[in-house]
């Protein structure tokens, strides 16, 4: 249990294999076990964070490896993310026309859309499917650069793994999320329009106006550069499931899984700090 | 102090005379989980010299050689490059100490995503800024003439041999023309003429380069072609050490043994 920390607590880790007495142990053993595992993985995120941060502040800077990460996190997840923003925009349009029909509140249409897709869902999914295709890539790809010794040599070769692929990943998806969260908001509140446009003639200004109305910078930037955080989560866990890889294929696979699944669920229990957050900072 | 500051001295006067160990490893103790690897190994290398570790499989060879780059750390023990611990050492202090060493993996470990030009420009792009571009793919050309890839400087590490794989990570060991050269491995696999092929060249880099060389091989063939001296491991310490015809005229039996089926 404690090799494997906190993804064996959370139930997405193989099983060690073990003697027949310990296929049933005490209570209190199994209690103290998932409590080592989840203590011995969040610590050992925490050093690593420690070590990214410390290669990250000093030179040399790896420019060249950040504009190629950029590249790989925004650019190739941009189609992915507008497509899954295209979605959510037809779905919020689908739904709130027959909720709001039955309230008779028809005319909130736009401000429902708008703040549906700006505030929650756009975040929410950009967050959601850079996790599952950049997590999983990064999560992947460090643990195959792992177990093939290809980490080893870089850091033979005198150059710090920390900073070459940890921290240029990371910065990489803080940067990108919020412009990835923008795409998907475009997105999404084009499609919901024009969903709605095709059984109740709108036109597009004044739907904008509409939606927008009495509009704020805080209404609107808080929940757009909160997946700042997200970035931060999904590039950190993914580089550290990744680094922290043993075992071969099945390590590499182990740690795909456990970067998208970590990554999505603790992005999920930060957007409740970040929410009430945003509400009492940004009122 | 004053003492410390006075065998720090006599070290280096001693470097300077190339009387002094390059790679001096002392009392090594090296532990994963229960299994002991490494039981107080001694071993020392001077400048321009060749030292063969042999023995068993997981003897802990490859272990010596990732505790001497600092990619492991000892339990206890000590190790000194040029006179300098680098026990606990910080990754920045030890990665100025790895600009010095040229390591081959046993598998090669070459970057996958980059071609074999690259591989070996890896280093150079990130400690050799000062060089200019054309400066740095000449360099790489002549890396790869000497180890007979220079055709292949466009071709994936997946595209060729694991001979020719070897001969690529020992161009990229050689990129920072570095002091101390370990080898892992490096004839594991091959052929017999692809083995000869990298002994010559190990012979060649040897004699032109004056590194201080560690080799650790179960070829006792390669062993005895390109080192001036070698230390049988067995159970975590050295049985023997020394040339060749020493260990032929060794009454220790493990020695006889290892000595008759290799």
């Amino acid at each position: 249990m404690s090799d494997r920390g906190f993804t064996a607590v959370v139930g997405i880790d193989q099983p060690q294999e073990g003697r027949g007495d310990e296929l049933f142990p005490s209570i209190t053993g199994y209690v103290t076990g998932l409590a080592n595992g989840f203590f011995e993985w969040f610590g050992s995120l925490g050093v690593f964070s420690w070590r990214v941060l410390k290669a990250a502040a000093t030179r040399p800077f790896e420019w060249q490896e950040v504009i190629r990460q950029l590249d790989e996190v925004g650019s190739k997840s941009l189609p992915l993310v507008a497509l899954a923003g295209a979605a959510v925009g037809v779905i919020i349009s689908l739904d709130a026309r027959f909720t709001l029909s039955r309230f008779g509140a028809k005319s909130m249409f736009p401000v429902t859309l708008v703040y549906s897709v700006i505030q929650v869902m756009g975040p929410m999914i950009t967050g959601l499917v850079v996790s599952g295709r950049v997590g999983a890539g990064i999560g992947a790809e460090l643990a195959s650069m792992k177990v093939t010794e290809q980490i080893d040599a870089i850091e033979a070769s005198a150059i710090n793994p920390y900073r070459l692929l940890a921290a240029t990943r990371i910065l990489a998806c803080i940067l990108m999320l919020p412009l990835l969260t923008l795409a998907a908001d475009t997105s999404g509140l084009l499609t919901g329009w024009f969903a709605q446009s095709l059984v109740e003639p709108l036109s597009f200004h004044q739907f904008i106006s509409s939606g927008f109305s009495g509009a704020t910078f805080n209404a609107f930037a808080p929940p757009t550069f909160k997946t700042a955080v997200y970035g931060l989560i999904i590039g950190l866990i993914a580089c550290f499931e990744g680094m922290r890889t043993r075992g071969g294929a099945e390590g590499v696979g182990r740690a795909a899984t456990n970067s998208v699944v970590l990554g999505s669920l603790f992005l999920i229990l930060a957007d409740v700090v970040l929410v009430k957050f945003i509400l009492v900072v940004f009122p | 102090m004053a003492t410390t500051h006075n065998i720090a001295g006599m070290q280096a006067e001693l470097e300077d005379d190339g009387r002094a160990p390059v790679v001096a490893v002392d009392n090594l103790h090296k532990t994963f989980g229960s299994h002991k690897v490494l039981n107080g190994i001694s071993l020392s290398v001077n400048r321009g010299e060749t030292l063969a570790v042999l023995g068993r499989s997981g003897t802990g060879k490859s272990v010596l050689l990732r505790l001497i780059i600092g990619l492991e750390k000892p339990d206890t023990g000590s190790i000194r490059i040029h006179g300098q611990a680098i026990n606990g050492l910080a990754l920045d202090q030890m990665s100025e100490i790895r600009k010095k060493m040229g390591f081959l993996f046993q598998h090669a470990a070459l970057y996958d995503s980059l071609t074999v030009g690259e591989n070996v420009t890896f280093p150079l792009a990130h400690h050799r800024r000062e060089m200019s571009r054309s400066d740095r793919m000449n360099h790489v050309r002549q890396l790869l003439a000497e180890v007979g890839m220079e055709r292949d400087i466009d071709k994936m590490p997946s595209d060729i041999s694991g001979g020719m794989q070897k001969r690529v990570g020992l161009a990229r060991a050689l990129a920072l023309e570095p002091e101390i050269l370990l080898l892992d491995e490096p004839t594991a696999g091959l052929d017999p003429i692809s083995s000869g092929e990298i002994d010559d060249l190990i012979l060649k880099l040897q004699r032109e380069r004056q590194m201080a060389s560690i080799v650790v091989t179960h070829d006792l063939h390669s062993a005895r072609t390109i080192a001036d001296r070698l230390a049988l491991l067995d159970k975590g310490n050295v049985v023997i050490e020394g040339e060749f015809e020493d260990l032929q005229d060794s009454d220790i039996g493990f020695v006889k043994e290892f000595l008759k089926q290799s």
